[in-house]
């Protein structure tokens, strides 16, 4: 969404992109209103006596005698502002003057008395209509700007950076009326004499001040502060750290010749013996490519001892190879059923869910049963960066379990959340205890990108699908053109299992002829449905086993259970648990094996970079928690994407 | 890499500049090479190879027909490189004759094929000479010539910068309203709408400057320009986009410039929000104290010109975002910034010309341009006139201002005094207080700048008005004999100042003023005033006259020393008629006395006169007369 270079877009990456939703919420796109709710209408609790309310709690009214100052009354909204708003603003239309026209707008701080105008008291300001002076905590005023009387619409905004009030006056700009203000103020307005209305507008509805240009001018500052930020690199030690983690990115992923390259281009080392990527990229095509035996056997002809002293991994692995059979791309029934008329295999499936953003990741681990080894040989900053992570992890309660059953719904909608607000999604079903490390979700929206695309590029040839591809999902070009083969026109997954044996490519092109067909279980082969039930009670006998050596494992049960729920539908595919057999849930699986495979061998379970941007995002999230409004203009997706 | 000594220096450049000569193409071609290789990047290089006398050389290659389109190109490279020398190096390239060979060999390129990058580096090397800031504008402004740079204005990028930076110095340097009606007749205004959505600023930019330059004063050029559209948005759309928030500031400077021009020619109306609302903020907004320098400088001039006539926005701009008081610290900030350190690469607006070069007269151009804010604040509104007023230490500013040795800086303080002026309150106060006739008074006798004595004498108008107590100090200053002498002057504005002001000076003045007035003046110069082709100052001198004429004792006074030159009058029918109009003053029915003057007239037999009158064959006359008539009981 913020693909444009910002200084040719007249729209801005930021304010475009909400209409539809509430409007108050999309001005302060960065506010958790989970943490933090915004002001939203007046406060029937926290008023004076002689405050009414009306029409949604919008409307004031004066309904008091009003005979001198000691007869003021005033009423706070029902929240204060978020500081993550980074710019605040609401406008107060002056229904009718009333007497005397003794109307004070602005902020006050909760408990500052409220028989008083804003601006009489200690963290209380205030800008008066009846003498246009402004009030800041005290009792006699200053020459601000001028005054307004019915019919007039006074905005007051607060700017959260420099901590700052201005005012307008129908739209025109008055300039900064308080300094320094202090935190959490809610927006206050005051009344004293009979007959003042005023109407308050927190955004519901379009301000008369353009407040979005001056938002966009904030961002623009702290864009360009952030981007100026000094980097003392006397020893070119930031260089190189840049440089590693860009590097164990790429070797994390297992994209080989990239890494190599790009290794011998700034002259560094890999902590992992090539020959070890290569086969940690074989195992990761293999799991998403749907070769779900053909993956578990690898891993235990390369990696002895891994699987058999993580049964909860092979368990997984297990669960995810009947959900393979069932969709009829596992090698056991693939063997069986390959006939010219063989039904498709999954990529036929439901168009995978539109995730449009591809770049966002969620790189929060969930909660690990294995915590990072020790005596891990790895580099102690990313130790730490682990322990830290998790840490946060604790603080927010709530990481993205993607491995937990989550529907396809939920995932589109958390992922839509993702691309919003940065702050971890809610949306997660947190009834089931996660036992094996989830992958980063950002690795599942990669490929759901790539399957949607591949989706759409079914009726083009595969460089208009490359082409297509959002750039984070490059691991999945990058496999591509590591076997210098563009040309899978074939509509398969995402390009990866076709490649493992290149003598498959040929069928599986003739196949896609005839992919738009009805499906049928283990490609209606029923040597491979014997072959698909016969494994399920295997893998059911070692669910048995694992519970009796483990104890009770709510996830894991949860996970057969759903997985065996495929068979009690004809069209499995368009079951409530079809979800499941959407190849983007390769994504996870792959993911902990991956992690699970590079913790085995003392290397980090996720790449430094991916705990940069989350570290990066939890900063964020802990400066509007303690205040700094510049985190409203600072969302790491939006910044890594104005700087294509 | 410059610490050759110049005996190697000088040998290594012969080797090549000898070989320049040659007719074999090929050597030709290697020298020109090793040259621009030599010339890139050295200032001194450049000024030695020109000092060589080089460029004539170059300018013969370009000109040859027979010689090879990337030779040519490589010696326009070279001629490029050299002109973004130094300013004095440019000069001297457009001695030697550079521009008419660039452009007789942009309108060679037109249409020919694979001269593409030729053409570039043609507009390049214009671009660069121009934007020195010493060159003429394209010679006669010749109709085909701008078209023909206007063509290549479209595409690509590289070319639109060149073009819009070459048009955006070209109208700066001469902006008559022919030369800004020519841009727009080769197609400027498309261009430069096209232009404005180009995503590169460097094109942007100076196609800002571009249109501001012909839209200036220019009503039917700016009516054209408002609209125009490109990509379905008009420009003065496209105007505001570019000055929204997060565009590069010296962008929305531009973009508000053009729009403030647009406004004043008429294109745009005072409460267009794109006026009221965007622009006016913008400019405020650039006045801040976290701009530059020149950015402050700049803002406040247009905000300035912005503001001057509509009350409306002198309202807003008062009110927005404190901005009298942000014009008090360009006056207090002629001393802190007088020692600062120059900015690097300061370049200011384009079409600036280098204006703010020198960091010594910035204090001098901020003073100026707060003056003329305050001037166009306080022009209509007396709240806003009190206020500036109150500016701390602005009255003295004034004063002291008045005396400065920079004309531009008098001419402010004068316009600021003249708006000031115009309160009744003010000089009956702060004037006084201030004795501002004093320095106002010196201006008006030593200053041989038309426009000042013309805002001047227009500021002694208002503190002649009877209830001005400078009034008798300006007398003393012996401000009737000047205003008198100020009569004859053959500009207009000041005949009618002048009269104006005599006609303050003498409303209820005492006998002794009067007759001094008309001593100074000479019967023979009123007659001359009540002929003038200008209504106004017939209106005024009628007034003037009336107000000589006025109460009883000095009317017949008058009377008899001057009645017989009145009556003289009659026989000029416009004469007649303005002294119709007189005698019609003198004998009004309302006024004290009135009967008394008709007998007197009567009996010099000016009923009977008036009674001939009415046989006239002319309109206007024989109304006034009916009306004098009437009078009569």
């Amino acid at each position: 969404m913020a693909t444009s270079s910002g200084r040719c877009s007249v729209e801005p990456p930021l304010f475009g992109s909400h209409s539809g939703q509430d409007p108050i919420k999309a001005l302060y796109p960065m506010v958790n209103e989970e943490e933090t709710p915004l002001p939203r209408c007046w406060s029937s609790k926290d008023k004076y006596s002689f405050i009414g309310l009306s029409q949604n709690n919008l409307r004031v009214h004066y309904k008091g005698h009003g005979k001198n100052h000691k007869d003021a009354a005033s009423v706070r909204a029902t929240n204060p502002i978020p500081a993550a708003c980074g710019l605040y603003y609401y406008e107060v239309k002056i229904v009718s003057k009333g007497r005397d026209g003794y109307m004070g707008i602005g902020l006050s701080s909760q408990g500052v008395n409220m028989n008083r105008l804003p601006g009489w008291d200690k963290n209380s300001f205030g800008y008066h209509g009846d003498d246009g002076h402004s009030f800041c905590s005290s009792g006699s005023g200053h020459p601000y700007g001028p005054t307004f009387t019915t019919g007039d619409v006074i905005g007051c905004g607060i700017n959260l950076i420099d901590n700052v009030c201005f005012y307008t006056k129908n739209g025109h700009y008055l300039g900064v009326a308080f300094t320094d203000l202090p935190s959490q103020l809610y927006p206050t307005v005051g009344l004293q004499t009979p007959g003042e209305v005023v109407d308050a507008n927190f955004g519901q509805a379009p301000f008369v001040f353009d407040i979005g240009e001056m938002m966009r001018e904030l961002q623009c500052r702290v864009r360009t502060t952030i981007q100026n930020f000094p980097v003392p690199d006397t020893y070119g030690q930031w260089q190189t750290m840049l440089h590693r983690m860009v590097s164990t990115y790429l070797v994390h992923h297992g994209y080989c010749s990239t890494a190599e390259a790009f290794a011998r281009s700034t002259s560094q080392d890999f902590d992992e013996e090539l020959t070890s990527i290569k086969n940690r990229q074989k195992i990761q095509k293999l799991v998403l490519g749907g070769r779900m035996g053909e993956a578990i056997e690898t891993v235990q002809q390369l990696y002895p001892g891994l699987l058999e002293n993580n049964h909860n991994l092979l368990f997984m692995l297990k669960v995810r190879q009947f959900i393979e059979m069932v969709n009829g791309t596992d090698t056991e029934v693939r063997g069986v059923s390959r006939s010219p008329s063989r039904p498709p295999t999954h990529e036929s499936s439901p168009s995978p869910p539109c995730w449009s953003n591809g770049r966002t990741t969620d790189p929060v681990p969930g909660t690990s049963s294995t915590p990072p080894s020790s005596s891990t040989t790895s580099t102690p900053v990313i130790q730490q960066h682990t322990s830290v992570i998790q840490s946060t992890k604790n603080v927010i309660g709530s990481g993205p379990t993607s491995a937990s059953p989550v529907t396809t719904e939920e995932l589109n909608q958390r992922n839509a959340q993702d691309i919003r607000a940065t702050s971890p999604p809610s949306a997660t079903n947190g009834t089931t205890p996660v036992i094996h490390p989830p992958a980063p979700s950002g690795s599942s929206s990669s490929s759901s990108s790539s399957s949607s695309s591949n989706s759409s590029s079914n009726m083009h040839d595969s460089d208009t699908e490359m082409e297509c591809m959002e750039p984070n999902s490059h691991h999945l070009q990058e496999t591509n053109n590591s076997l210098g083969d563009t040309s899978h026109s074939n509509g398969f997954s995402n390009g990866f299992s076709k490649d493992v044996d290149i003598q498959d490519e040929n069928e599986e092109a003739m196949e896609v002829e005839n992919s738009l067909g009805s499906r049928k279980m283990c490609g209606g082969n029923p040597a491979a449905i014997e072959r698909m039930l016969a494994f399920g009670r295997e893998v059911q006998h070692m669910s048995q086993v694992l519970r009796r050596e483990l104890g009770k494992n709510d996830h894991n049960k949860k996970m057969l259970q759903d997985a065996f729920s495929l068979l009690a539908y004809n069209d499995p595919w368009n079951s409530p648990v079809g979800w499941q057999l959407d190849p983007l849930q390769r994504e996870p699986v792959c993911q902990s094996l991956n992690s699970a495979i590079l913790e085995s061998h003392q290397l980090p379970r996720r790449p430094p970079l991916e705990i940069c941007v989350a570290h990066t995002k939890q900063l964020i999230n802990l400066m509007s928690r303690s205040g700094l409004g510049s985190c409203a203009f600072a969302s790491v997706d939006s910044i890594l994407g104005s700087q294509q | 890499m410059e610490v050759l000594p110049t005996y190697m220096d000088v040998e290594h450049s012969r080797a090549y500049i000898d070989q320049l000569y040659s007719n074999d193409s090929q050597k030709c071609f290697q020298a020109v090479s090793e040259l621009k290789f030599a010339v890139i990047g050295s200032v001194r290089e450049k000024g030695s190879i020109i000092e060589q006398g080089v460029v004539v050389r170059l300018l013969q290659i370009l000109r040859a027909p027979d010689l090879d389109i990337l030779l040519k190109t490589e010696v326009a490279t070279v001629l490029n490189s050299l002109a973004k020398g130094l300013p004095e190096h440019a000069a001297s390239l457009v001695q030697a004759g550079l521009l008419p060979v660039l452009w007789e060999q942009l309108e060679a390129c037109v249409g020919g094929s694979g001269t593409s990058a030729y053409t570039q580096m043609i507009l390049c090397c214009l671009r660069s000479v121009y934007r020195q800031g010493c060159a003429p504008p394209p010679p006669s402004w010749d109709h085909k010539l701008l078209t023909t740079l206007i063509q290549h204005g479209y595409h690509p990028p590289c070319n639109q910068e060149c073009v819009a930076n070459i048009l955006a110095h070209a109208c700066k340097v001469s902006r008559t309203c022919e030369q800004q009606q020519q841009l727009v007749d080769a197609g400027g205004a498309d261009l430069v709408a096209c232009m404005l959505c180009s995503p590169v600023s460097r094109v942007q930019l100076p196609a800002l400057h571009c249109l501001a330059a012909m839209c200036y004063n220019n009503e039917r050029v700016s009516s054209i320009i408002a609209t125009k559209s490109y990509g379905g948005k008009a420009v003065p759309d496209l105007l505001v986009g570019l000055m929204a928030r997060d565009r590069p500031q010296d962008m929305q400077l531009a973009a508000a410039t053009s729009l403030t021009f647009l406004h004043r020619s008429g294109a745009l109306s005072a409460d267009d929000p794109k006026i009221i609302f965007k622009t006016l903020q913008c400019l405020v907004r650039m006045c801040r104290r976290d701009r530059e320098v020149w950015e402050r400088v700049e803002a406040a001039n247009t905000l300035a010109y912005l503001t001057e006539v509509s009350t409306e926005l002198q309202r807003t701009a008062a009110m927005t975002d404190h901005l009298i008081d942000t014009m008090n610290d360009y006056l207090k900030d002629t001393t802190s910034s007088t020692g600062a350190s120059v900015p690097q690469g300061i370049c200011g607006s384009p079409i600036s010309c280098r204006q703010y070069d020198n960091p010594s007269t910035w204090p001098e151009l901020m003073l100026e341009a707060a003056l003329k804010v305050y001037a166009s604040l306080s022009a209509n509104d007396e709240d806003i006139r009190q206020r500036v007023i109150k500016t701390d230490g602005l009255m003295n500013t004034i004063v002291t201002s008045l005396s400065a040795a920079c004309p531009p800086v008098q001419l402010a303080a004068v316009r600021c005094l003249h708006s000031l002026s115009r309160s009744v309150h003010t000089i009956r106060t702060t004037f006084q207080d201030h004795m501002v006739w004093r320095p106002l008074m010196t201006v008006l006798k030593t200053s041989n700048n038309e426009e000042l004595v013309t805002v001047a004498s227009s500021t002694l108008c208002n503190l002649l008005l009877e209830f001005s107590p400078s009034k008798e100090h300006i007398l003393d200053q012996g401000a009737v004999e000047f205003l008198c002498g100020l009569t004859r002057r053959p500009h207009p504005g000041l005949r009618l100042n002048a009269v104006w002001a005599l006609m303050n000076m003498a409303f209820q003045a005492e006998h002794r003023v009067k007759v001094s007035i008309l001593h100074h003046l000479g019967t023979d110069q009123i007659f001359r005033l009540l002929s003038d082709t200008d209504v106004h100052i017939l209106m005024k001198t009628l007034g003037l006259l009336r107000n000589l004429l006025s109460t009883k004792g000095h009317i017949d006074q008058i009377m008899q020393c001057h009645g017989k030159e009145i009556m003289q009058v009659i026989p000029n029918v416009k004469l007649q008629i303005a002294a119709t109009f007189c005698i019609s003053n003198l004998i009004w029915n309302v006024e004290e006395g009135a009967a008394e003057r008709q007998n007197k007239l009567r009996e010099m037999g000016v009923y009977k006169l008036l009674q001939n009158l009415m046989t006239t064959t002319d309109t206007a006359l024989f109304d006034k007369v009916k009306i004098a008539l009437q009078q009569f009981h």
